[in-house]
């Protein structure tokens, strides 16, 4: 595995203080032993001089949520815990996915692995449960995260799998990639965007993954009122879905400002669809209704 | 590189042993012959996507359909049954008399057939197609005529010989390109080990370690061989009381619910001078007795009646059998229903237009059996459901979920159900790259026909329960229910609608 160890988004839970993003802030971060609630490894002794390299790296990330979430990182594959609703949303995100990007790459939507040979990035990959099926679809897939936890997780769980166990996962940031200059046919970022600082310099970072004629799929939640009313007050609150505090309302984008700082970006959106979900069935489907959650996806413009 | 950090490798590891019993499935008279194909004895254990323990109607049915559908068409499919007629070709002599396994199939089931390609093999073998139905009752009071037209079909179903079945799936899924072993042998233990991914693990990739980390299921098999796969299916018909069967499904942790009915049933083949063409059932005393074209001048009978009563009528003489048979048929235990008893058709006049098109049909006397074309055999009659069809790499299909009273013939039609809801359930788990024993992509199979499967089995027992009863006033309510299914079109449509197979609850669709 890649020896560099750096930090990056994490998907799915960042949402405290904006504007973090400064070197102080990466001195404390989560060192490869997460702080973690339960943890005994606070040590971030001799680790911390990696992280104050890392940081001179521009990065987008609000950090101080990293440690909230390495704490419950041992429960990304426990499909009833606290992860549950992205494990149900999957999927749904995943259908999304195999459908447009089988167009985009004009790849035969009737084969098991429609994606082989093309090489995709999974940004704030987590545990490793949207990677682990892009693989399984043929994709030679790159899993990044900020949490060092994560990758240990996501590594793990993958190498368990033949067909998962070639997912090349590294604890790194876009930005940092972009500095490398890799270049990936899809840059993926599903729910992350929510979580991050700087959402127009992470879209740029995202376009500059983005190979030639690529692929970048975004997905996140929208500012609305009924957001508010799904996504905080009953997943956070009634349903307890989600640990309070898991998102921050005002740092929602809207459909049409993701799509104005993916264009700023270089990014041309070409789709969009909503994900439903039903209570009484339990499931999420694809919808029009981009009212609360919602994907997009853009191709690279020349 | 790929160190692992860990804490404990997962303790509660379930494990089965299973004294097995023979084997018998539907197709159990052809197992006379030697036992096929001998497997290479303690050979190295192989992997498979899926395992199918159970190689009968609704397994091989599975194995069609995974191979019908381009996303499941390339996966590894092992079928574990001792049955060794799996072993052969052509299993079936034209000249054969027609065996007193039959299934009666619905519509959906026969659509079911022609999709994943089975459907060319059944035609070449005996099978009968049938447009009617008449249902009536001992009392005199109920009778119902249901008419293919009344629900703008071509037929109400298609009754077929178990056999016929089996071998059509047969030959179907050995034409496929799917990649697939029989294993002539029956399970003898199979083990699932909870998800790990935290312990120390030398060699990543080895099936042993990925049984250790619950990523396979382990089944050994009586002949000494074992395999590994992603995903078990089992697909075992309890028979009557011998729990060897359902064994399986029990100690794989699936718990069942159901009852005996302290019925049996006599099958057998019979023979008229005529050809018939439609199904007959008559509610007695003591429980239907169902007569079904098969083809020819052939036709099935099922009768259902007490344990005293089965064993008696087993053991007399065929004639005496064929005298009781017809008399049942005719004013046995009551006369024949009069249409004017409550007021035939005025009593619905008030649904305008309403009147189906066969309700003035007379009610008919069926042909007359002249033969015993096979011999009489009698099981007993259970219901009995999995309170859950999935858990983590394990599905249940057909008998294994659910068996239902053989009235009108519904059992195998939901186990069809199942293959195919199955099949397309990890169908569409492929297309999103989900591990296909994942429990929460088997938990949408069982969201799926659960609720189908149950509402069947409610109706049947219903039906069962209100001819159990001999009470005056209970006898009016049947007959005016009978009555109002006899003659208003629209609720005709939908109870013919929902024995075919298309509809998911009946009536109010």
């Amino acid at each position: 595995m890649a020896s560099s160890m750096f930090l990056a988004q994490r998907r799915w839970f960042l949402s405290l203080p904006r504007n973090l993003s400064n070197a102080r802030f990466f001195s404390a971060l989560p060192s490869e032993h997460p702080v973690s609630v339960s943890g005994p490894q606070n040590n971030v002794g001799p680790e911390s001089n990696k992280f104050e390299k890392a940081s001179s790296a521009p990065s987008s990330l609000k950090e101080p949520e990293l440690a909230k979430f390495s704490a419950i990182a041992d429960t990304w594959w426990d499909s009833e815990g606290p992860f549950k609703p992205l494990h149900k949303m999957n999927p749904t995100r995943l259908a999304f996915l195999r459908s447009t990007l089988c167009r985009h790459f004009r790849k035969d939507p009737l084969s098991a692995r429609p994606f082989e040979g093309l090489r995709f990035i999974d940004v704030g990959c987590g545990g490793g449960i949207l990677s682990e099926p892009l693989a399984r679809m043929g994709a030679t897939v790159t899993g990044i995260d900020a949490i060092e936890k994560n990758i240990k997780i996501a590594r793990l769980h993958a190498n368990l799998d033949p067909t998962t166990s070639t997912i090349e996962y590294c604890c790194t940031t876009a930005e940092k990639l972009v500095e490398e200059q890799r270049k990936f046919d899809a840059v993926i970022a599903l729910e992350v965007i929510e979580h991050v600082a700087d959402a127009a310099e992470f879209c740029k970072s995202l376009s500059a993954l983005t190979a030639h004629e690529g692929a970048t799929v975004v997905s996140t939640i929208n500012r609305s009122m009924r957001s508010y009313a799904t996504a905080i007050v009953a997943a956070e609150y009634l349903l307890q879905w989600l640990p309070k505090g898991t998102h921050q309302w005002s740092s929602f984008l809207t459909p049409e400002e993701l799509t104005m700082i993916l264009k700023r970006a270089g990014v041309d959106v070409k789709e969009m669809a909503g994900f439903v979900y039903n209570p009484l069935t339990g499931r999420w489907s694809l919808s029009d209704d981009i009212s609360v959650n919602f994907i997009a996806y853009g191709t690279k413009e020349k | 590189m790929n160190r692992i950090f860990a804490t404990k490798a997962g303790s509660d590891v379930y494990r089965l042993r299973i004294p097995w019993r023979p084997f018998s499935n539907d197709a159990a008279p052809l197992l006379s012959s030697q036992n096929a194909g001998n497997p290479e004895k303690g050979s190295e254990a192989k992997q498979y996507d899926i395992a199918i323990v159970g190689g009968g109607m609704v397994g091989l049915a599975l194995a069609c359909s995974l191979a019908s559908r381009p996303l499941t068409r390339h996966l590894n499919v092992a079928i574990i049954d001792s049955n060794p007629a799996l072993g052969r070709k052509h299993f079936i002599k034209k000249e054969d008399l027609p065996d007193p396994r039959v299934s009666t199939i619905t519509p959906a089931t026969i659509s079911f057939f022609k999709d994943i390609g089975a459907w060319q093999f059944v035609e070449q073998h005996r099978h009968a197609y049938f447009d009617k139905m008449q249902v009536w009752d001992y009392t005199g009071l109920s009778y119902a005529k249901y008419n293919a037209r009344d629900a703008d079909k071509e037929v109400l179903g298609c009754v077929v010989e178990n056999k016929v079945l089996l071998s059509s799936l047969l030959s179907r899924v050995q034409e496929t390109v799917l990649p697939k072993k029989i294993y002539p042998s029956r399970l003898n233990s199979m083990s699932i080990l909870p998800n790990s991914s935290s312990s120390e693990v030398d060699s990543m990739l080895s099936m042993t370690a990925l049984f250790t980390h619950g990523r396979l299921a382990k089944l050994e098999l009586e002949d000494g061989n074992s395999l590994y796969a992603k995903l078990v299916v089992i697909e075992l018909a309890p028979v009557g009381a011998d729990g060897g069967k359902s064994r399986v499904r029990e100690l794989a942790g699936f718990r069942t619910t159901g009852w005996n009915y302290s019925q049996n049933a006599i099958i057998c083949t019979v023979e008229h001078d005529v050809e018939n063409h439609c199904a007959w059932q008559r509610f007695l005393p003591s429980g239907p007795l169902a007569l079904l074209p098969i083809g020819d001048k052939f036709s099935n009978i099922v009768w259902t009646m007490s344990p005293k009563e089965s064993s008696e009528f087993k053991s007399i003489t065929e004639d005496n059998f064929l005298k009781a048979v017809n008399h049942a048929l005719d004013y046995g235990y009551g006369p024949h229903p009069t249409p004017s008893i409550l007021g035939s058709s005025d009593l619905f006049s008030w649904l305008k237009g309403g009147i189906s098109k066969s309700a003035n049909d007379c009610f008919e006397i069926p042909p007359k059996v002249v033969k015993l074309a096979s011999e009489r055999m009698a099981f007993p009659l259970s219901l009995r459901h999995a309170n859950d069809y999935a858990s983590k790499r394990v599905a249940l299909i057909g008998d294994a979920a659910h068996t239902v009273h053989p009235l009108a013939g519904q059992g195998v039609n939901l186990g069809f159900g199942d293959a195919s809801t199955l099949s397309s359930v990890i169908s569409e788990g492929i297309a999103v790259g989900t591990d296909i024993g994942e429990v929460s992509l088997l938990k949408k199979y069982e969201a799926d026909r659960k609720p189908a499967n149950v509402m069947m089995m409610a109706v049947l027992d219903g039906f069962q329960k209100a001819y159990s009863v001999d009470f005056g006033p209970l006898n009016i309510l049947r007959a005016a229910a009978f009555h109002g299914a006899h003659h208003i079109s629209p609720l005709k449509k939908s109870i013919i609608s929902y024995a075919s197979g298309e509809m998911r609850l009946p009536l109010f669709a």
